[in-house]
This record gives C-alpha cells, sequence and structure tokens, in this order.
C-alpha cells in the first residue's frame, strides 16, 4: 500500500504538489489583461507607423493644407482650427455651469426630492449616448435658434458638445468637493462668513486640482467626440474656408479633427488611408496632451487631507 | 492676548440676547442679498441640468410621433432599412444592434472582468497603480479611432483570415471594434467594485485555508457582483449607443436588407442615423427621412435610459452593502 489516508490528508493540509487548477486560473486572468491591452498595443502602432511615415513625408505642410478631394495637397488645418474654436466654447459654457451646478448641488442642496431628482437626472444625462445630443442639437441649435447660430455652425457644434460634456463636468467636480473636508467649512463658518464666501475662499481653492484635472478629462472626450458633431453638421466634405470677421466664422461652415478622420476613413483611396493615420496620430498628440496635463496637474496640486 | 478659558458656557443664541444685538448677527443686509442672489443662482445651473432632460425628450418625441404620423405604419415593418425610399423596417436596425452588442459584449465581458479580477486580487499593488491609468487612458481613445481600427486591421487581420468572413464591411469586425472599447469600461468599473470589497472577507476566506482562486471566486467576485453585473450593463449601454464604429466599419450607409449574418454589412440604430446625416445626400428639412432620425434616437434613448437605469440600481445596492 502505497500511500495511506494520513498521506492524503497531510499532504493535502500542507498543499505539496503544484496547484495546476490555480496557475491556469492566474494565466487565464492575465490572458485577459494582456490581450485587452496588446489589442490597443496593435492599435496604437498600426497607425503611429501609417501616419508617422505620412507625416515625415508631408511635414508641416499637412498642418497647414486646407481639405481637398485630392490625397496630396490635403490637409488638416481646417480640421485644427475647427476643434480649437469647439472647445473654446466648450470651455465657456459647460465649465462654469457645470461647477456652478456641481457647488449648488454639494453646497447648498438639502436632501429634498428635487435635488435628489437633479442629481439622478445628471447621471443619467452622462449614460445618454452622444448621437443622441447631435439630435437635440439638429433640434435646438440647427433648426429652432438657427437666427443666432447660423445654422449648421462652430457656434451649434460647440454649444452641443458643451451640453455633452456638462453631466460628465457636474460629476467630477461634485466628487472633488465632496472630497473636500467638512473641518475647512467649519472653520469659514466660525469666524462668520456667509456661505458663498466660505465656498469661494475655502471650499472652491481647495478643491480647484480635483475639479481641474476633472474638467480637462472632459474637454478631452470633446475633442474626441465624432458622432454629435455630424448630426449638427461639421462639413464631412471639401470646403474652403476664407478670411472673415470672428462672428461669420463662428456662424459659418467648419469641420474638427475627428470629423476628418471619419470623413477620410471611408474614401476608398489607398493614399487616403495614410492620410487618416496622419490625421489620427494629430489626434492622439492633442489627446495625450490634454489628458497627460490633467495627470501632471492632478500630482502637481492634489493635496490629501 | 487673553486665553478663552477652556469648557465656556456659550449662551444659546437669542435666549439672553440683547435686543437689536440678533439683527447685528444676522448681519449686513446688503451682504444677505448677494447671498441669496448667487445662492439663486447656483440654484439656477442646477435646475438647467433637468432642462436639458425635458429638452431630449421633447424635441425627441416631436420629431419621432409627426415622423409616425406621416408615414404608412406598414413601412415600419417591410424587407430592410431604406429611409430614402421610405422603407423604415424597424427589426433590421434593432437585429443590427442586437448582433453588434452581443459580439462587442461576448469579448468585453470575459476580457474585461478577467482583467478585474486580476487587477483587484492577483496584481501586486504596484502593478495595479500602473496600469490601470493606462487602461483608463485607452478607454479614452476616441471611437472614430477605433472605427479605423475596426476596419483597416480587424477586418482583413480577423474577420477575413481567421473567421473567414468575406467583406471588408462587417458587422463582425464593427462588434469587436466595439467590444475592444468597451472592455477598459468594463474592467474599471468591476475592479473598482471588487476593490471595495473589505479586506476581512479575504483574511476569513484566507484563514479558512482557502486558495487564492477559491477566494476570489467564491468570496469576492459574490460580495461585488452587483458592481460587476453594473460594470456590464454600463458596458452594454456603451456599445448600444456606440455609434462611429459601427459607421465606418459596419458598413451599409445607403441602407441595408434584413439580415442575420454577422459577417455581411448590417446597420444599426446609430449607423443608420449617422448615415443619414452624412453623404452628398444629406437629408434636411421635414422629410419622413429626416423625421425617421428623431424616431430611431428616442428608441435608442429609451432602450439606454433604461439600461442605466438598471445598472444605477445595482451601484446602489452596492454602495448600501459596505
Amino acid at each position: 500500500m502505497a500511500v495511506t489516508t494520513t498521506d492524503v490528508v497531510r499532504r493535502n493540509l500542507r498543499r505539496q504538489g503544484t496547484d495546476w487548477g490555480g496557475l491556469l486560473f492566474e494565466g487565464a486572468l492575465l490572458f485577459a489583461l494582456l490581450v485587452s491591452l496588446g489589442f490597443l498595443i496593435i492599435l496604437v502602432g498600426q497607425i503611429l507607423v501609417q501616419g508617422l511615415a505620412l507625416l515625415a513625408e508631408r511635414g508641416t505642410s499637412f498642418l497647414t493644407s486646407q481639405s481637398s478631394s485630392l490625397p496630396g495637397r490635403a490637409g488638416v488645418s481646417q480640421a485644427l482650427v475647427g476643434s480649437l474654436m469647439l472647445m473654446l466654447f466648450v470651455v465657456a459654457t459647460a465649465f462654469p455651469l457645470g461647477i456652478a451646478a456641481a457647488v449648488y448641488l454639494e453646497e447648498y442642496a438639502a436632501d429634498t426630492r428635487f435635488n435628489r431628482f437633479i442629481t439622478v437626472n445628471v447621471r443619467n444625462l452622462a449614460g445618454v449616448p452622444s448621437i443622441v445630443y447631435g439630435l437635440l442639437g439638429l433640434a435646438i441649435y440647427v433648426k429652432a435658434m438657427s437666427g443666432f447660430t447660423g445654422g449648421a455652425s462652430v457656434i451649434s457644434g460647440g454649444l452641443t458638445l458643451a451640453i455633452l460634456v456638462l453631466p460628465i463636468v457636474v460629476i467630477t467636480a461634485s466628487e472633488a468637493l465632496r472630497a473636500v473636508p467638512q473641518g475647512i467649512r467649519e472653520a469659514g463658518y466660525g469666524v462668520g462668513a456667509t456661505k458663498w464666501e466660505v465656498v469661494r475662499s475655502h471650499v472652491l481653492p481647495a478643491a480647484a486640482p480635483g475639479i481641474l484635472t476633472g474638467t480637462v478629462l472632459s474637454l478631452a472626450r470633446a475633442f474626441g467626440e465624432t458622432a454629435p458633431l455630424i448630426l449638427v453638421g461639421a462639413v464631412t466634405g471639401v470646403f474652403f474656408t476664407g478670411s472673415g470677421s470672428l462672428v461669420e466664422k463662428f456662424q459659418g461652415a467648419y469641420t474638427s479633427l475627428p470629423t476628418i478622420v471619419y470623413t477620410w476613413s471611408k474614401l476608398p483611396q489607398a493614399e487616403f488611408q495614410k492620410l487618416t493615420a496622419a490625421a489620427i496620430v494629430v489626434l492622439l498628440v492633442m489627446l495625450l496632451t490634454v489628458n497627460g496635463a490633467a495627470i501632471w496637474l492632478r500630482n502637481r496640486y492634489e493635496r490629501k487631507w | 492676548m487673553t486665553q478663552v478659558p477652556t469648557g465656556t458656557h456659550l449662551e444659546r443664541p437669542g435666549a439672553s440676547l440683547a435686543p437689536g444685538l440678533s439683527a447685528v448677527l444676522l448681519g449686513d443686509p446688503r451682504r444677505r442679498r448677494r447671498e441669496k442672489l448667487i445662492a439663486a443662482a447656483f440654484r439656477a445651473a442646477a435646475a438647467f441640468s433637468i432642462l436639458v432632460g425635458v429638452l431630449i425628450v421633447v424635441s425627441l418625441l416631436g420629431e419621432a410621433v409627426s415622423f409616425l404620423r406621416s408615414i404608412p405604419l406598414r413601412s415600419l415593418w417591410t424587407d430592410g432599412w431604406f429611409p430614402r425610399r421610405g422603407m423604415f423596417d424597424v427589426k433590421t436596425i434593432l437585429f443590427g444592434t442586437l448582433i453588434v452588442s452581443v459580439i462587442a459584449m461576448v469579448i468585453a465581458a470575459p476580457l474585461g472582468i478577467g482583467a478585474a479580477v486580476f487587477l483587484s486580487e492577483y496584481a501586486s499593488s504596484r502593478f495595479r497603480r500602473t496600469v490601470k491609468p493606462i487602461l483608463e487612458t485607452l478607454a479614452a481613445i476616441p471611437s472614430v479611432v477605433m472605427g479605423f481600427f475596426a476596419l483597416t486591421w480587424i477586418s482583413p487581420s480577423i474577420v477575413e483570415k481567421l473567421m473567414g468572413g468575406n467583406s471588408i464591411f462587417s458587422m463582425m469586425a464593427a462588434g469587436i471594434g466595439v467590444g475592444i472599447l468597451v472592455t477598459p469600461l468594463v474592467a474599471s468599473i468591476a475592479e473598482d467594485a471588487m476593490h471595495a470589497v473589505p479586506q476581512s472577507l479575504r483574511e476569513a476566506s484566507y484563514g479558512l485555508a482557502a486558495r487564492r482562486r477559491t477566494t476570489s471566486v467564491r468570496i469576492v467576485m459574490p460580495a461585488a457582483v452587483s458592481g460587476i453585473v453594473a460594470s456590464l450593463i454600463v458596458g452594454l449601454s456603451r456599445a448600444v449607443g456606440e455609434t462611429m464604429v459601427v459607421a465606418i466599419a459596419a458598413g451599409a450607409s445607403g441602407g441595408s436588407l434584413f439580415t442575420v449574418d454577422p459577417f455581411g454589412p448590417g446597420q444599426t440604430m446609430t449607423g443608420a442615423m449617422a448615415a443619414l446625416a452624412t453623404g452628398s445626400d444629406q437629408v434636411t428639412g421635414n422629410s419622413a427621412a429626416f423625421q425617421s432620425l428623431f424616431f430611431v434616437g428616442l428608441l435608442l434613448f429609451g432602450m439606454t435610459l433604461v439600461l442605466n437605469l438598471i445598472s444605477e440600481r445595482f451601484v446602489r445596492r452596492m454602495r448600501a452593502k459596505y
């Protein structure tokens, strides 16, 4: 008799021998993680290989040329300008509005049914697909308010993106405000400050790094959005931008970097595939810069209470 | 400087104050007025979010109703989705959305949850701190970029070579693309949920001589099940609403016959909307095709709203527990 019951029990208690099942399980988990990362590494690699080759060939003329149906002459200058103008509108409208809403929800609102409804509403708005915001922009800005926005214009596009990121700004700013310790507020009240004085000179400065990080990340989100812009009329074909006053520019035709990527990716010529990759490289570089800035800001100014 | 003696008993305000002092304590009326104004402004900013919600519902409902009034209702159940020819077959785009989202979740669920379990239960804290931000950055890759990748790499290298598909545009390629896009999102939410499970539960399990795998599968995952389910529902909601990957890689920009073949081109709800809004024959005005945009949008909004409400409920259950 080679193995007695006692031996088996002892071996099991001491866990001798390898736990193959456990190793297999851990291997499968690691595999899942590596595959998820791997796909994205291939994605970035593929695009860099194609895009950098074209950027090296074209140099800065790719960044300064206007749109064209000739692959040799097409560039992203209008898209870059368009994207930056759109961001201007997001920063000017969504940020103040979103931060103000967050201040109300975190600092002012009592736990009433109305205020709870606002919170639930904001959470649900954050989950609405971006293309639905495009429909909203189409109905409100492009159609109903065309006198002010000039129809399918930078104003319409910018305000649509602003509404799209508004719930994200509210949620991230709320989280930052919530992280400010209660003692800081109480200290303010203790010396006779009013609510607004406490918020302005104590709570907001303390929450500023967190708010800034959240808003910058939501800006990155707006920068990469395409679907709503297609609906509110970012130009997907060739057009020319002349000179004009700022108001004319804001009310005129526009396009954005992601829109250009979409347009070019649908064109059959092989040259346009390279152009698309190059435009994506420009897009990703801008996004990484914005994201990197957010992370840097957080690390630089984050305080632990 | 006089020291305030500790333990000084303070009178309750108003109890024994000299008359007129309470008015002084209330402060400068201008200051109080400013205070009220500012509070009202903040309140208005918060209420604006409700306005947005109402506007979405109203603008979608209005156009969708006039769309349904303007077309013969049997054109909602024909052979395909060809809005410019007055064929608005709802089942074509519903099945398209279903096929693409199912493919996406078949990829995102195991990869996302597997990655989450590894990061939360197996990885060292240093590894976790490095990899999780990378995963979250990747979740921020714009969907147009993924669409381009699905068309130029997933379609030829995976769908055609490995699966034997023979169409450049296919719902399979789009579904895989959406799946890869949603994976980091699922992983991140599921990881947060498992990370929130109290350490004492794990310690109790190890105390009973359970292995790490047993602890992960029998203790941590059941404890975090609400959060894990929420991550899957949020992922599904994202997949249903994902537009650009489908618009670029699934093909069928003009319209599509009813099809359930994932290897062929197809039309989802979002893809149909993007197609209606682009191209030289971009629809405008009050044509039925234009209004169908809002009808499809309303369907999409309703579906994602239901999914989000369900996931919200699961998240709340998770939060209530720990």
